[in-house]
C-alpha cells in the first residue's frame, strides 16, 4: 500500500460542510466562551484524526493505474502512445521526471510544467487539436473523468521518495522562477487577494482549514510535495494545475488559463521553494 | 491592529538581539525588480480568461494593490503606509446622521456567508463578508480562521460609542485607512457589500445585545 501524505488545502467553501458535520455535536451546548475553546481545540483534534484516518487508503490509485493505461495506449488522429513523449529526462523517461518539473524545453521554447508538456505532447505525438486536449481537464466528482488527471497521477506517482530538484540555469527558468514570486505576491481583484493572503505567514487558519505558509522553506516543501492529491470532498484526483485554478477562483480573480504562462511562473516559483524535499505523492486530502 | 505589524516590530527586534533566521537574498535593483513585476502584470493578462462576473479588469491594480505587492509580504515602510493610509481614508464614506448600527442577526448571516464575486457564483446570488473565514466573532461559532486578529467582545473591550461605531464601519469600508496592506478587502470602497450590509455587520461587533459582546 502506498502512503499519502495527509497535508493541508484551502478550499473554503468546502471546508465548511465538512467541518460543519464534525462539529455539529461540539456546537450544541457551546454558549460561554471557556467551554467553546475547549471545545474548538477538541474539533481540531477530531479534524485531525479523521486526517490519520485517511491514510489507510489512497483512491488515488485508480486515478495511477488508468493514466498509466493512457500512457500506453495508441489514441489520436496519429494513433501513437505517449512513450515518446519528453517530459524532460528523456522520451518515454517517467521515472523522477515531475521532481524536476518545471523546466525549458528547447523543442518548444519555452518553460513547461508536466500539464502543459503533456498538451504538447498530445499535439505534436497523437496529433490532437487543442480543443480536444482540453475537453475534460478535470474530472466533474462523477462520471466524466478526465484523462488528464489521470496521466499527472501516473507521471507524479512515479517520483514518489525523489527529491524535488528544480533548476534555473536556463535563462529562461531563471525568468519564471523570478516573475512567479511576483505573481505570488500581486495582490488585485475585488478583494485584494494574493496567493500571499492566506500563505504569507505561519500557522494561520481559514475557518478551521490550516494554512501552509509558502514564503518559507518548510511550508513550501510540505505544501508543493503533497500534490497532486486525491481530494475526498471531491471524489477526484486534483492535479497542482487544478489547485492553482481554484485558488484564484477564490482570490475572485477571473479563469487561470490551464497550462498558462502565470501558471507555469507560479509552480516554478513553488517547486523550486520545495528543492530537496523528497516528493510525495499523489497525496490524500480532505 | 494590524498582524503584519506585530509580526515586523518582532522580526525587528529579533534582528537587533542577533536572532534573526530571515535566509539570505540576492540583492535585486529596484529597476530590476519593477521590470519583472510589469512582466507579471503583462504576462497575467494572457495567461486568464474572463468567466461570468469575473473580467480581465479584475487584473488591473490600483495604487494601493501596486504598492502592497512590491512588499514581498513585509509590512510598508512609516513613508509607504502613511500614504497608502492617507489615499485610503479620502475614500471613506458614512451613511446619513451616522446612523452606523443595522441589524446584528442580519450581520450575522453576512458574516456567515461564503459567497460573492467569485466567477462560480451566481452574480445575482448572495455576496458575503465572509468575516468567520479569519476572524473569531460571535463564541458560538467555533469554526473561524485566524488570519485576522479575533473581534469577540468587539465592543464590549472597546466601548459601544460612536466613535468605536465610526472605527468599526470605516475598518468595513476600507481598512487600508487604518492599517496600509491589511489582508483585509475594503468591502464599501471596491463595492463588495451594500451601506446596509456594512451597517449589519457594524452591528454584529458594536450591539450591545449581539452574541459578539456577550
Amino acid at each position: 500500500m502506498k502512503s499519502g501524505r495527509i497535508a493541508h488545502d484551502t478550499a473554503v467553501p468546502g471546508v465548511k460542510i465538512i467541518l460543519r458535520a464534525t462539529l455539529f455535536t461540539v456546537v450544541l451546548g457551546a454558549a460561554a466562551i471557556a467551554p467553546a475553546l475547549l471545545a474548538q481545540t477538541s474539533a481540531v483534534d477530531e479534524i485531525a484524526k479523521y486526517r490519520a484516518a485517511l491514510q489507510d487508503g489512497n483512491p488515488a490509485e485508480l486515478w495511477e493505474a488508468r493514466g498509466e493505461g493512457i500512457w500506453q495506449q495508441k489514441r489520436g488522429p496519429k494513433q501513437a502512445t505517449l512513450e515518446q513523449c519528453d517530459i524532460g529526462l528523456g522520451p518515454g523517461v517517467v521515472k523522477g521526471a515531475y521532481a524536476r518539473l518545471p523546466r525549458y524545453f528547447a523543442d518548444a521554447d519555452r518553460v513547461m510544467d508536466l500539464e502543459s508538456r503533456l498538451l504538447w505532447c498530445m499535439a505534436t505525438i497523437q496529433g490532437f487539436s487543442d480543443a480536444d486536449s482540453r475537453k475534460q481537464l478535470f474530472g466533474n466528482g462523477n462520471d466524466r473523468k478526465s484523462d488528464m488527471e489521470a496521466l499527472v497521477a501516473y507521471v507524479t506517482s512515479e517520483s514518489r521518495g525523489t527529491p524535488m530538484n528544480v533548476g534555473i540555469a536556463h535563462p529562461k527558468e531563471a525568468e519564471m522562477y523570478r516573475v512567479g514570486e511576483r505573481i505570488f505576491y500581486f495582490r488585485g481583484g475585488p478583494h485584494d487577494f494574493g496567493c500571499v493572503t492566506c500563505h504569507g505567514d505561519d500557522a494561520k487558519r481559514i475557518r478551521l482549514q490550516e494554512l501552509p505558509n509558502l514564503t518559507t522553506k518548510e511550508g513550501a516543501q510540505k505544501a508543493y510535495t503533497t500534490w497532486p492529491a486525491y481530494r475526498v470532498s471531491q471524489g477526484e484526483l486534483r492535479s497542482f494545475q487544478w489547485r492553482l485554478y481554484d485558488c484564484f477562483r477564490q482570490q475572485r480573480f477571473p479563469e487561470l488559463i490551464f497550462g498558462s504562462d502565470a501558471s507555469i511562473a507560479l509552480t516554478t516559483f513553488l517547486a523550486r521553494n520545495a528543492n530537496g524535499a523528497p516528493f510525495d505523492a499523489p497525496a490524500i486530502k480532505r | 491592529m494590524n498582524a503584519r505589524t506585530v509580526l515586523a516590530v518582532t522580526s525587528v527586534v529579533l534582528a537587533v538581539v542577533g536572532c534573526s533566521t530571515a535566509p539570505s537574498k540576492p540583492v535585486v535593483s529596484s529597476v530590476e525588480r519593477e521590470e519583472t513585476a510589469a512582466k507579471a502584470s503583462a504576462m497575467l493578462k494572457t495567461s486568464f480568461k474572463a468567466n461570468g462576473q469575473a473580467g480581465l479588469d479584475r487584473l488591473d491594480q490600483d495604487e494601493t494593490q501596486r504598492a502592497c505587492s512590491a512588499l514581498d509580504g513585509n509590512a510598508p515602510s512609516k513613508e509607504v503606509a502613511e500614504k497608502i493610509e492617507k489615499l485610503n481614508l479620502a475614500t471613506l464614506k458614512y451613511p446619513a446622521e451616522d446612523k452606523l448600527l443595522g441589524d446584528w442577526k442580519n450581520g450575522e448571516k453576512i458574516a456567515q456567508e461564503g459567497r460573492g464575486k467569485q466567477f462560480s457564483d451566481d452574480p445575482a446570488g448572495p455576496v458575503g463578508a465572509n468575516c468567520y473565514a479569519c476572524h473569531q466573532l460571535a463564541p458560538q461559532e467555533l469554526s473561524y480562521g485566524t488570519i485576522g486578529p479575533s473581534l469577540y467582545q468587539f465592543a464590549k473591550l472597546r466601548g459601544y460609542g460612536i466613535e468605536t461605531q465610526r472605527y468599526a464601519y470605516g475598518k468595513i469600508y476600507n481598512p487600508d485607512a487604518y492599517a496600509a496592506c491589511s489582508n483585509m478587502p475594503r468591502f464599501g470602497h471596491n463595492g463588495i457589500l451594500t451601506e446596509q450590509q456594512m451597517k449589519d455587520v457594524t452591528a454584529l461587533l458594536m450591539d450591545p445585545a449581539s452574541p459578539v459582546n456577550k
